[in-house]
């Protein structure tokens, strides 16, 4: 059913249900808040977007508030101004924080509606919350004083990622947002995926930093500091600069990188093709096991790039451990092959070597970290920065980054195909791992429009498709007419839908998580603020970095035929064995 | 804080049933509840009658069989003052401090209350005797100010009777 609203004398449709906040967007009205989230139930915790409702007693919060037929708000009247005002001086005379020294100084929800509203003093100088920092975990610090407990990040955690590591505690003045009874961060099951980070509207929840480790590692004329951007960087880095969502700046990334004073700029997606040739080689393997050997073997396979999916596995799932693909994520085998491969080539002793990542992603930093990830006799990726911190770093050296020119990755862990573009993306490591698998198998590409799966494309939850495999060549006969069926999910409650449905029988052969909504173009590390239509955005970016190369299947990028050639042999052979794959355990 | 467990199970209220068999007991209720909506306060209070707190071990086990967060169990302990997560001496000590007993001087009967005992408001003292707690009027303002022990009321305390008061309950 329609109602019709008067929002400021001017008449608007909606449907009945939507809320004032929603109305008052469709009419292209903004209404200040910092507590709603996009696609939950609002909380009405901030209290920041009161209007005025015409007969309605006080004012009320428009964010969980539904329309009725005929209401006439005000959204824009010295009442509302003043009211907001209020709640805002009030959130501010209890946060503990100072803008010059916090590091999401320009990047604040709550600042920039003190600067849009003219708050220029506190009016209620009184009680300050008590600071408190934990920094307990590798890729998270919380800060309990700049909490303007709007409940955001719990939201993110319970309903969008299922985990609840974070819930209110305490009550009044002294509450506080966190773990159980306020313990540290590091003694709950915390996948560090960050999206928490990604929703604060402040500075309470943020990446772990580290910048001065990179700029340190870089001005020490000792080392030879090399370093990765996932694939999801170029697609998002721009937002930092005033580009649109969506903008790819692959080419001023890259001469961004050159100035800030790496010795080499390589590409993560090399190792994400490098991926897909143990992957995918892994997966072919398996369902040998099954279907030839007759043997018991461990189906569906799992991906494993997303370092949050596979400890959320280790902490919720672990029956599933054996399920998931034994590589290590492209971050990892990068770091594998930098200090062992690049650093043969380059005559340059691993141990002075420095591998930094550039992510969009928290749990990276924790991935980095684990005791698996030292393959090379080093820790194999020593810093990982996540995308808003290189941001910050082009930022520091006054590099004008709008005007920079396009500048190519280096060789030899520098190239790539499409194929390890769309790793970005949701569904796009099943796609990628298929075109290879198919092409391995069958001898031909494989017969999908542009070569995508569109069923596990978009933003859709959780995704199915089948796959006939039809004219195989004569080593894979026993896959001929063989129905491949894969499954892919997005958001870690969406990878609990999947994984319960496995359980419950259903079959499929291989199934691609990834911890945030979107796949890493969402990711935690990601500028903010990522709503729907901003990873939509991402993704048509990524999928044109894909179809403009020529190159779009991972086993046809010459780097990698290069580095089997020289190096690894054959995928799943035992340099391979020693460097790319591992396994992983129980956590409790 | 190994004597203080020791201490614990010493003197706890309930010794006559094997810790154990309380735990067997709550998993039991918690079980039957899973499918009640609304079950987590109910089932707390349960705990709490149980053991006498709310025993780490006690919410864990709430929160993992009514598949509710841990931290949002923790959340709810925390909102409630009448759930406690460190036992309770046996006797509760409440001074209230409403209107007319904080006038007439409340306040100080609860600071030689705090000096006597050693603890702090929402203590218990180390032989789990005592618990100290605030009222917020217990109806009884011609006598103020008040302290109730246990079930017993003391008017008009002076706070250098105090020591007097606890001694009747040795």
């Amino acid at each position: 059913m329609k109602n019709t609203v008067y929002i400021n004398k001017k008449a608007i449709e909606v449907e009945s249900g939507t809320t004032i906040l929603q109305a008052a967007a469709q009419a292209g009205i903004k209404i200040p808040t910092l507590c709603h989230l996009e696609g939950q139930i609002p909380k009405g915790a901030c209290r920041v977007c009161m209007v005025d409702v015409e007969g309605a007693k006080n004012m009320v919060a428009s964010c969980t508030t539904p329309v009725n037929d005929g209401m006439k708000i005000t959204t824009n009247s010295r009442e509302v101004r003043e009211a907001r005002k209020f709640v805002l001086e009030l959130l501010l005379s209890e946060h503990c924080g100072d803008c010059k020294t916090c590091v999401r100084n320009d990047d604040c929800e709550l600042q920039q509606l003190a600067i849009e509203m003219g708050v220029m003093e506190i009016a209620y100088p009184g009680e300050k919350l008590i600071t408190r920092i934990d920094e307990s975990t590798p890729a998270l610090v919380r800060d309990s004083g700049k909490c303007i407990k709007c409940r955001r990040c719990l939201t993110v955690c319970n309903e969008v990622q299922g985990i609840g590591a974070l819930a209110a505690q305490g009550r009044g003045f002294d509450s506080v947002i966190g773990p159980a009874f306020d313990n540290a961060l590091e003694g709950v099951q915390c996948v560090q995926c960050g999206q928490c980070a990604a929703v604060c509207p402040v500075g309470a929840i943020t990446e772990k930093e580290h910048i001065d480790y990179v700029w340190e590692a870089i001005e020490d004329p000792s080392k030879f500091v090399v370093v990765q951007t996932a694939p999801a960087i170029r697609a998002a880095l721009g937002e930092c600069f005033d580009y649109e969502p969506g903008t790819l700046v692959t080419g001023k990334m890259v001469s961004a990188l050159r100035l800030i004073g790496f010795d080499r700029i390589f590409d993560t997606n090399f190792a994400a093709d490098l991926t897909i040739m143990e992957e995918g080689t892994e997966l072919l393997t398996r369902l040998k096991t099954a279907l030839v050997d007759k043997k018991q073997v461990a189906l569906p396979m799992f991906t494993s790039c997303s370092p949050g999916w596979i400890k959320y596995a280790e902490y919720f799932y672990p029956e599933f451990l054996n399920n998931i693909s034994t590589c290590k994520s492209p971050q990892q085998m990068f770091g594998a092959v930098a200090k062992t491969y690049m650093a043969k080539k380059e005559k340059i002793d691993p141990k002075n070597i420095v591998v930094v990542s550039v992510m969009p992603c928290t749990a990276k930093k924790f991935e980095a970290g684990r005791d698996e990830m030292n393959a090379s006799g080093y820790q194999d990726v020593d810093y990982v920065l996540t995308t808003r911190e290189l941001a910050r770093m082009i930022k520091q050296t006054g590099i004008d980054f709008k005007a920079l020119d396009d500048d190519k990755m280096d060789s030899p862990l520098g190239q790539s195909s499409g194929a390890a573009d769309i790793f970005a993306n949701t569904g796009g490591v099943m796609e990628a791992a298929v075109r290879t698998a198919y092409e391995l198998v069958t001898g031909k590409e494989l017969p999908l429009k542009n070569l995508h799966i569109k069923e596990v494309t978009g933003l859709e939850g959780v995704k199915k498709a089948s796959l006939k495999i039809e004219g195989c060549l004569p080593e894979w006969s026993f896959l001929e007419g063989v129905e491949l069926k894969v499954g892919v999910a997005h958001g870690l409650g969406n990878a609990r839908k999947i994984i319960e449905a496995v359980r419950a029988g259903e079959t499929f052969h291989f199934i691609e998580i990834m911890t945030c909504p979107g796949g890493c173009i969402g990711g935690g590390g990601q500028p903010r603020f990522t709503t729907d239509e901003v990873r939509q955005k991402r993704i048509e970016a990524i999928y044109k970095e894909d179809e403009g190369k020529t190159i779009r299947k991972s086993h046809m990028n010459p780097e990698i035929v290069q580095i089997y050639e020289e190096f690894l042999k054959k995928p799943l052979g035992s340099i391979s064995h020693s460097l790319l794959h591992t396994h992983y355990h129980e956590r409790n | 804080m190994a004597n203080e467990t020791e201490t614990v199970v010493k003197h706890c209220q309930c010794s006559e049933v094997s810790e154990a068999e309380l735990y067997e007991r709550l998993t039991t209720i918690v079980r039957s509840q899973r499918t009640v909506p609304g079950a987590l306060i109910p089932v707390l209070q349960t705990a709490q009658n149980l053991f006498g707190y709310l025993p780490e071990n006690a919410l864990r086990i709430i929160s993992k069989e009514l598949k509710i967060p841990y931290s949002e169990v923790a959340g709810v302990v925390g909102f409630y003052s009448y759930f406690s997560t460190v036992p309770k001496g046996k006797y509760t000590i409440r001074v209230c401090l409403g209107t007319a007993c904080y006038v007439r001087g409340g306040q100080d009967v609860l600071r030689a209350l705090q000096n006597e005992l050693n603890i702090n408001i929402g203590g218990t003292t180390p032989d789990r005797k005592f618990s100290l707690e605030v009222g917020r009027c217990f109806g009884a303002c011609g006598l103020a100010p008040v302290v109730m022990v246990g079930d017993q009321t003391f008017q008009r305390v002076k706070p250098a009777k105090v020591g007097e008061i606890l001694k009747s309950f040795e």
